[in-house]
């Protein structure tokens, strides 16, 4: 008999009991879609965690000030005034594997254009701190290097700040707003950045020359002239973050000139590894997801060899006359497998169908990109009908080993 | 050389520990072309005798061989090869396939001999014209009637021109005018050249053989010729007496 011929007879079959075979290719079915649904759902959370990493900056750390200790009172994380713009050329040029680092200084300002005002933080920056970013100005210009010495009264807008302050949709650039009361005039808009990984909009900020927010809208610390909110380092491709990490730390220490007792009056975030870290238990969430998608599919195949069992013992005398007729025990054997494979196959292709219909439902609600991989699409109906051969070898092994004579007798 | 030829043909079953000779030493001879009635009570080894020269079943001892080939060496496969080319079975209960229409039925031992499906088609047509059945090819067995049945059950055991055509109980199914109408089919059939053998326990339908060959307690009691009853005449009385 013919795999043709062995086909078309289990199509025959399945078509004469359809709402058993339904049921039955009811938990393939299930469990091919939770597959489907779970990896592209897991797919389109981690392309979201890696698209906020990529929006954050690749191979960053930042440093912040740290706590102190004032006569035995430690004071809390940021307490220290140490950290200065100075730390930050001497990271850049002391330390070989530091592409750049950016001191930023963020106060809050109240802004006020025309008759609109919207209140966000300026952040105080040198010309470092858009290549940390890896952000671009988009329309208009960025700081020259005059404006950032000099203190020039030049800002930048973030998109979201654009929207609020010109809702009226003009054209911003070359217009003056004024922070805290200060004239600026507006050079430049930012590119969309999107959330950060911590859910903030990093479109809602404006950037000022790091002089001009000392000068004209922090003041000048007089303890510290040169002290800065937090300084951006970006290590260079393919340098070892963590080994980066601990130079900044040493050179730091020196420049801080801590004794060796003394704790650090800063301290160092790898935020690469905060990111990679969710992305972690994203994956660890979908691989978790596609375990239990698995264990529905492998009751599933339990399911076809019940039914399969089934339909064996009540199609023995069928079998028997077979068997008369000239069917040897593979022949037997290859219908019922092929049976059981369709079963699975045709449940696994609905399961398909469905897995995407629900991971489109649940994308479309989440915003997040849809990611299907063809090649899990067709890896679940090619892992289904495996289960159904798996799932159906005994049943199909116990008809072709009918003793056609007892086969042809039985009720 | 004789179509069947068996020597001490024995089968023996252990149940409770205890050994059944359903086949007892039987020794026999058929030629081609003969019509043979089998008969004797049940339990008399007439059943076994013929799963047994049906390639159904294999012998505890003896020999056996179908037109000169040595059926108790062959494999699992081998014997299905042997009942798909050689052997026709006609069943009591007819065993059609009933999600499947006649002509389907009827290709399915041509489809285990490997024939491709326009002869299949082709043949099954003819066997069922050749059964009387010309009109009835795409009917499903639930919407024949009993003796259709059986027509269709014999074109499909004359469908691959077998050596023998194995009759179990062939009218046990049937009312006496459909069974008279399925002998008056086995004597055209014989006429034809086929080789007959019926398994029956009702000497009306043995009266139709030309060979009678008794059996029991797994033994030949008597194997004896005499001049058949015409199946075709006995049914034109029949209806001459309804009518």
């Amino acid at each position: 008999m013919s795999f043709y011929e062995a086909l078309l007879s289990a199509l025959q079959a399945l078509n004469a009991h359809k709402q058993r075979a339904a049921l039955t290719m009811l938990g393939i079915i299930i469990g091919v879609a939770a597959v489907i649904a779970m990896v592209a759902i897991g797919g389109g959370a981690r392309q979201q965690v890696a698209a906020q990493i990529r929006s954050l900056g690749a191979n960053l750390l930042i440093v912040l000030p740290g706590n102190i200790t004032l006569t035995g009172v430690r004071l809390g994380s940021g307490a220290s005034n140490t950290l200065t713009d100075l730390d930050a050329e001497a990271i850049t040029r002391e330390i070989s594997s530091v592409q750049t680092s950016a001191p930023t200084l963020r106060p809050s300002v109240q802004i006020v254009a025309g008759s609109q005002n919207w209140a966000t933080f300026a952040f105080g920056i040198d010309q470092g701190y858009f290549e940390a970013r890896e952000w671009e100005v988009e329309i208009g210009r960025s700081f020259t290097a005059e404006e950032i010495q000099r203190g020039g009264q030049v800002v930048i807008l973030g998109l979201t700040v654009v929207q609020n302050l010109f809702p009226g949709g003009e054209d911003p650039v070359g217009q003056t707003i004024r922070l805290r009361n200060v004239p600026m005039t507006v050079i430049g808009i930012m590119a969309r950045k999107g959330q950060s990984a911590l859910g903030t909009d990093q479109d809602d900020a404006v950037f000022v020359p790091l002089s001009t927010t000392r000068s004209r809208l922090t003041g000048t610390n007089r303890a510290n002239s040169r002290q800065v909110g937090s300084i951006m380092v970006k290590v260079q491709e393919g340098e070892d973050l963590n080994a980066a990490l601990e130079e900044v730390r040493q050179l730091l220490r020196q420049r801080h000139r801590l004794q060796p007792d003394q704790d650090d009056d800063f301290t160092i975030r790898n935020l690469s590894e905060i990111a990679a870290t969710r992305e972690a238990s994203a994956n660890t969430l979908a691989w978790l997801l596609a375990a239990v998608a698995a264990v529905s599919l492998i009751v599933g195949g339990i399911g076809i060899m019940n039914i399969m069992l089934v339909s064996v013992t009540e199609r023995t005398r069928e079998i028997g006359l077979r068997m008369a007729v000239g069917a040897r025990p593979g022949d037997i054997m290859r219908q019922f497998l092929i049976e059981a494979t369709v079963l699975a196959a045709i449940g696994g292709i609905i399961g398909v169908i469905l897995g995407i219909g629900a991971a489109e439902a649940v994308s479309t609600k989440a915003g997040w990109p849809l990611l299907i991989d063809p090649l899990i699409v067709i890896g679940a109906v090619i892992f289904s009908g495996f289960v159904g051969i798996f799932f159906g070898w005994y049943p199909a092994w116990n008809a072709s080993r009918l003793n056609p004579v007892e086969a042809l007798r039985s009720a | 050389m004789a179509l069947v030829e068996i020597v001490d043909l024995r089968k023996t079953y252990h149940l409770g520990g205890q050994d059944i000779h359903a086949l007892d030493g039987v020794s026999l001879k058929v030629e081609a072309g003969e019509f043979i009635a089998v008969m004797g009570p049940s339990g008399s080894g007439k059943s076994t005798f013929m799963n047994l020269v049906g390639c159904l079943d294999r012998p505890t001892a003896g020999a056996y061989r179908l037109d000169g080939e040595a059926i108790s060496a062959l494999s699992a496969d081998g014997l299905a090869t042997v009942r798909n080319r050689r052997i026709g079975f006609v069943f009591q209960q007819f065993h059609l396939i009933q999600e499947i229409n006649a002509v389907a039925n009827v290709e399915l031992p041509m489809i285990y001999a490997g024939q491709p499906r326009s002869l299949r088609r082709e043949m099954a047509i003819a066997a069922l014209a050749r059964v009387g059945l010309g009109d009835r090819l795409y009917h499903k067995p639930t919407e024949l009637s009993g003796g259709q049945q059986q027509r269709v059950a014999i074109a499909r055991a004359l469908v691959n021109k077998p050596a023998i055509l194995l009759a179990d109980e062939p009218t046990g199914a049937l009312d006496s005018r459909t069974s008279l109408d399925i002998m008056a089919l086995f004597q055209t059939l014989h006429r034809e050249g086929v080789t007959v053998i019926v398994v029956t326990h009702e000497p009306e339908v043995a009266a139709f053989a030309s060979r009678v060959i008794h059996f029991r307690d797994g033994r030949i009691l008597k194997d004896s010729s005499h001049q058949p009853r015409d199946a075709a005449a006995a049914l034109a009385q029949l209806e001459g007496e309804a009518a």
